[in-house]
């Protein structure tokens, strides 16, 4: 069974290549292709759930060629999996499936490297979830990183998508080169690559400088790809000009998979060398709530709907990165359940809106204004969805944002609370200020904004627009998709996410189930202190936000009617401005705010740890 | 151990990362990218260095002869694909940027703002 391991990556591989390889022999015949990629992408999900669960026990190491550490000393490559990175890694492969069977329909036209793309896609995310390497860490992040580059581009013949590209592929890989160096220097310290042992090793020491550097170092590339304030310019340009398929796989997975790299490497190597626990709690505090507001702040003035669900995912990223950052079991167990919730929602709203793009050919909320009103399913399922992403209980959401929240409070951050509920509100109300205005024409319609008109029309290539209705393929996926996230709500997963979290936070336990193959299951019970139930503080939070969201979307369609704001009154002129001047789209600018980010961090982290 | 290469590592980066930030041409960003990049090589190669050691062949030497480590010859060659692979498709773009819409500026290609 073990092998598992080795085929949930090998599988997809040598299925994108094998695809490619017979491409001659597959043209004309595109439902083969379909048939073939959806297969794949469906196995390799069953595949990881399989290793999740088996995962429940405790944790699993696969030993590539049965190299097994020798007396402590690792000569092998590892894939070390427990429940909440094979969780991680089967989200990635349902999310594919899904996006998958949404293409079905979608493109009229496809070429064969759009289903070798996706599933090399999917091996990168899979392997770098499982891997107990630094090294292949890295060589898998640039896989990942380079499929994703290249779908990104799918349609070059427009400026977007070329421009989103280049900046998605340049801070991408610049972050990543930074980690590499990160990488040699810890192992320039250490003679290791191997997670667990470099762990050991720096753990016996007193931290010194070298040390930080490398954290510093690897954090860097991981910062990226999770889109973090001030890291975080190249999602919205990219997630706006990506076929909407892979915008699922961008919000859902991608962005997630960097703040899993980031609790990894935290958690197996630098935990215990670094100490200052509450400084470093307090560091990545800090970024994740300036992340939740400048995403959620930016998310409630787009009018292009896919961007709008970017600056979404920024956010929401800013909050899972503050759950992490509480560095405690019951606060990675709720970022955990809440990114996939969050997962769930988000991509039932980019299918949602790859619908509406298919059958209508725009994404400008303005123009779209009362015009998707026959889309009756579509709008159903795009109203739940946004909900959810506004924490409404029964969707997993709430339950995840709900623990994050308690421990904040248990840990004497109250202020965490309101907060994520201002941010929740925010953008869930930005969400459902698009359903009601495109799926039922409520409220007047938006003033016209010549830049995000432009850009939101260009929109056409992506798919043939102008069909008379929606195919089954594309309705079903995120109808799943919902029901999905309210079956997570409704399951109690407590007990299993909370003891899932305090294996993957105990560094001592990882050490051995890795270099000593001990068989490392934790009990519950020292931890029922802080065991996650539904409590009904996480049940009126999540009440609060989604009323508090609902009450802003009508407050933002009509509120031209109300007397107080009626006369000439235009939010957020100048503030239009301000915006454009951060996000620029130039990615000069954007590599800037990386090395100042980087170098606020560093000065950050060297008076911590002196 | 010296202190030499690792002046030599921060240099490259700089300069790459100064090249990347400047720049108004998408293949000169293109090539400081590889610049930076080349940092890595030079990071590598210098955390494995030994003085007075030989190469890694264990072939015709006495036993107990230091090495360089090869592990990081390995790693800067893995770090070599996967640059090829990531300037390859980066050009590819820019190709296109070129053949589209006629510039290679960063700054005209911008199409969202704010």
């Amino acid at each position: 069974m073990d092998h598992l391991f080795a085929l949930s990556v090998a599988v997809p591989l040598l299925v994108a290549a094998a695809l490619v390889g017979v491409k001659p022999l597959l043209s004309g015949r595109r439902r083969m292709l379909d048939t073939v990629a959806v297969l794949t992408a469906a196995s390799v999900a069953v595949m990881l759930l399989v290793i999740m669960v088996q995962t429940d026990g405790g944790d699993r190491v696969y030993w590539f060629a049965g190299f097994r550490p020798f007396r402590g000393v690792v000569i092998g490559i590892d894939f070390e999996a427990g429940p909440l990175s094979a969780g991680l890694a089967a989200l990635a492969a349902v999310l594919v499936t899904a996006s998958m069977v949404f293409s079905w329909r979608y493109f009229e036209r496809v070429a064969t490297y759009y289903h070798a793309l996706m599933l090399t896609f999917l091996a990168g995310m899979t392997g770098f979830c499982l891997t107990g390497d630094i090294f292949d860490l890295f060589v898998w992040f640039e896989l990942m990183g380079v499929s994703a580059y290249a779908l990104t581009a799918y349609r070059p013949e427009e400026r977007g998508p070329i421009q989103g590209a280049l900046t998605f592929a340049i801070t991408n890989s610049v972050g990543a080169y930074v980690s590499l160096s990160g990488i040699a220097l810890i192992y320039g310290r250490t003679g290791a690559l191997n997670m667990a042992q470099i762990g050991a090793y720096i753990g016996r020491h007193p931290p010194d400088r070298l040390v930080v550097v490398a954290f510093l170092l690897i954090l860097a590339g991981l910062l990226v790809k999770s889109a973090i304030v001030p890291f975080h310019f190249w999602l919205a340009d990219a997630h706006a000009v990506a076929p909407t398929p892979l915008c699922v796989l961008f919000s859902g997975a991608m962005v997630e998979l960097g703040l899993y790299g980031i609790a990894r490497v935290y958690w197996s190597m630098f935990g215990t060398a670094l100490g200052h626990r509450a400084e470093i709690s307090h560091v990545f505090l800090t970024l994740g709530v300036l992340t939740a507001v400048v995403g959620a702040l930016f998310c409630f003035r787009e009018r292009h709907i896919k961007r709008l669900l970017a600056f979404s995912t920024i956010s929401h990223a800013g909050m899972f990165l503050s759950g992490i950052g509480l560095l405690t079991p019951l606060g990675l167990a709720g970022a955990a359940v809440y990114v996939a919730g969050h997962a769930m929602v988000k991509g039932a709203l980019f299918l949602c809106t790859g619908i509406v793009l298919h059958r209508l050919g725009s994404v400008n909320e303005t123009w779209l204004h009362g015009r998707a009103r026959h889309l009756r399913i579509t709008g159903v399922v795009f109203t739940l969805a946004g909900l959810g992403l506004a924490d409404l209980p029964p969707f997993g959401t709430f339950l995840g944002k709900g623990w994050i929240e308690d421990t904040g409070s248990a840990h004497g951050m109250p202020w965490l609370m309101p907060v994520f509920v201002l941010c929740t509100i925010l953008a869930g109300g930005a969400v459902l200020r698009v359903a009601g205005g495109v799926f039922y024409g409520l409220g007047d319609p938006p003033s016209e904004d010549e830049r995000m008109a432009r850009a939101a029309n260009e929109e056409t290539s992506e798919t043939d627009a102008d069909k008379r209705r929606t195919p089954l393929t594309m309705i079903i996926p995120p109808t799943v998709l919902v029901a999905l996230a309210v079956a997570i709500g409704l399951t109690p997963l407590g007990p299993a996410a909370d003891a899932a979290a305090v294996r993957f936070a105990d560094q001592a336990a990882y050490n051995a189930t890795v270099l000593r193959g001990a068989h490392v299951a934790h009990p519950v019970a020292p931890f029922a202190a802080e065991a996650a139930g539904i409590t009904v503080s996480d049940v009126v939070t999540g009440l609060v936000s989604a009323a508090g969201a609902l009450l802003l979307a009508y407050l933002a369609l009509y509120w031209r009617r109300l007397p107080v704001l009626r006369r000439g009154y235009e939010p957020g002129t100048g503030l239009t401005t301000l915006a454009e001047g951060f996000q620029s789209g130039v990615v000069n600018d954007y590599v800037t705010w990386m090395v100042f980010g980087l170098a606020c961090l560093g000065g950050v982290l060297a008076l911590i740890i002196r | 151990m010296q202190v030499f290469p690792f002046i030599v590592v921060a240099w490259i980066i700089g300069v790459g990362l100064y090249g990347i930030a400047t720049s108004r041409n998408l293949i000169h960003q293109i090539v400081c990218l590889i610049v930076v990049q080349s940092s890595t090589y030079v990071l590598l190669l210098g955390v494995g260095y030994v003085t007075g050691a030989v190469a890694p062949y264990f072939y015709d030497v006495p036993v107990h002869t230091p090495a360089v480590d090869p592990v990081v010859q390995a790693l800067a060659l893995t770090d070599v694909v996967v640059e090829a692979a990531v300037t390859a498709l980066l050009l590819a773009i820019a190709i296109q940027a070129h053949k589209r819409f006629g510039t290679l500026d960063p700054h005209e290609l911008a199409e969202f703002k704010g």
